[in-house]
């Protein structure tokens, strides 16, 4: 339970600090859809994103938000004329876009990763994959997130 | 008044979940977090086993050779694994406690449990035991906190239903201390009982104090026989 | 206490693929955290994990906030000889592990 002084000293807190980030948006979906894109176009450049050739593998439906397992599989011979360099992992209503990027090469002899993300709210993941030849494949997967039932921080 | 109290006792029997139908946390949970709990090679709970293992060879394999059957056997007579490191420690080894969920305490607990994987939970009703059983039952189902709930009202009469898009399991701590992607991180059985009185609004005990361990006897006597899966992975 | 976990077979047949899992122990502390009293807790994560092979980068990523903590990463490569794997996890306030395996290949 929270003391009275410490409840005096975090309303003053609050009070001096009213203006400052702690307060979300009021448009935070167009601004995180637009950092997704931003997000998306810093790694991509002009080139246009295909869907397919990647397999994003995460649960529909995911237990706890804070640690979310997923792989990713391109399908790709991985030799040294036609391979992936890169796979970059976005989420879509994270606070910021990127969650990995890794990179692979023709030694890598299959284009696969396994993570473990943190995924803050439902919405979509987003896999893109950067072929040796310039070219960019994705995969979207939307995602429900679930919250736990019984908590710590009693306040919340 | 003899009828009375033999309906009642009936009534309390027929609320717990049969012997037969008990079933782990573990079924509850979405493929992929069962999987991150059975490989070994890659369930997070591996960080603190390997601390408890460094541990236990510097400070406790000079008197233990092994663990094996220890963790399914406790808590025995009110006092649970964490307090018998603890009793080790000070007793034996003139050494300060280990803290709750400290890392130590964690990773020992983490460690010696892991040992007794794939072994039935053993509590048994008896005299030694009965005085503890009997006051966790009583908690389990007591109502409590600001919203009034008893633990048996969710985890007896309502698993397997949602609560807040979760669904409820039946409460059996076979796989203690766990990893919980709630904590990102490990915590002990004491630590999820907080969790749960806090989400009835209700003041959590102080960490060590005597009605988690009664509590938690009650529980393994609850899962008695069921499989211990230490270290677990729960949501 | 550091710890970071390697699993690497420890044998395997040359032009094998081979799968490497990797877990660090690591708050991954976001950034975006605030404390009871709306303190922003600062950013404290692993950015940057490498995986050389005899010296040659087979593998490498950067990490970032949304990497849930206790981060397991893991990846394929082609066992192509005997030899040792280095793995190095560098990030915020000076983070940096490494770890090693050895593989023979036949």
């Amino acid at each position: 339970m929270i003391s009275r002084r410490d409840f005096l000293l975090f309303s003053s807190c609050v009070l001096a600090s009213s203006q400052a980030a702690a307060q979300l948006p009021p448009n935070i979906a167009a601004l995180r859809q637009a950092a997704l894109e931003e997000a998306i176009r810093k790694v991509v450049g002009d080139a246009q994103v295909r869907p397919g050739k990647v397999k994003l593998d995460l649960p529909p439906l995911i237990d706890n938000g804070n640690t979310v397992p997923l792989s990713v599989t391109v399908d790709s011979p991985m030799t040294e004329a036609d391979h992936v360099k890169a796979i970059h992992i976005f989420t879509e209503k994270n606070p910021q876009p990127f969650v990995i990027s890794a990179h692979l090469g023709p030694r890598s002899g299959r284009a696969r990763i396994s993570t473990r993300a943190r995924i803050a709210d439902t919405g979509k993941v987003i896999a893109i994959a950067q072929l040796s030849d310039g070219s960019y494949w994705s995969d979207t997967v939307s995602v429900v997130v679930t919250l736990s039932a019984c908590l710590e921080d009693g306040l919340i | 008044m003899r009828f009375f109290l033999a309906a009642f006792a009936f009534l309390l029997l027929t609320a717990e979940i049969p012997l037969a139908e008990r079933r782990s946390g573990y079924e509850f949970m979405g493929r992929e977090t069962r999987a991150m709990q059975d490989d070994d090679t890659t369930n997070p709970a591996l960080l603190w086993v390997l601390d408890g293992e460094a541990l236990f060879k510097t400070n406790c394999s000079g008197c233990h050779a092994d663990m094996k059957g220890v963790a399914a056997r406790y808590p025995k007579a009110g006092v649970s694994l964490d307090q018998q490191i603890n009793a080790c420690r000070t007793g034996r080894q003139k050494a300060a406690p280990f803290a709750y969920e400290s890392r130590e305490l964690l990773g020992l607990t983490a460690y010696i449990g892991r040992q007794s994987r794939g072994m039935p939970i053993e509590m048994e009703w008896n005299e030694a035991n009965r005085p503890f059983l009997e006051r966790g039952r009583a908690a389990f189902n007591r109502r409590q906190g600001q919203l009034n709930l008893a633990c048996a009202q969710c985890h007896d009469d309502n698993w397997g239903k949602q609560l807040s898009g979760s669904v409820i399991p039946q409460a059996h701590p076979t796989g203690y201390p766990i990893y919980r992607l709630e904590w990102q991180g490990m915590g002990s059985l004491q630590r999820r009982f907080r969790n749960c009185l806090i989400g009835v609004r209700a003041e959590p005990y102080a960490y060590g104090a005597p009605e988690y361990v009664e509590l938690e006897m009650f529980l393994m006597w609850r899962a008695r026989g069921m499989k211990l899966e230490t270290p677990a992975v729960r949501p | 206490m550091a710890r970071v976990v390697v699993n690497v077979p420890a044998s395997a047949k040359r032009g094998e693929v081979i799968e490497i899992r990797t877990l660090a122990g690591h708050v991954m502390e976001t950034g975006f955290r605030r404390t009871e009293r709306g303190v922003l807790i600062p950013r404290d994560i692993i950015t940057r994990f490498v995986c050389t092979y005899n010296g040659v980068e087979i593998f490498s990523a950067e990490l970032h906030p949304a990497m849930a903590a206790n981060p397991l990463i893991s990846f394929t490569t082609v066992a192509t000889e005997s030899g040792a794997l280095e793995f190095r996890w560098t990030g915020d306030n000076g983070y940096a592990v490494t770890e090693s395996a050895k593989i023979s290949v036949a």
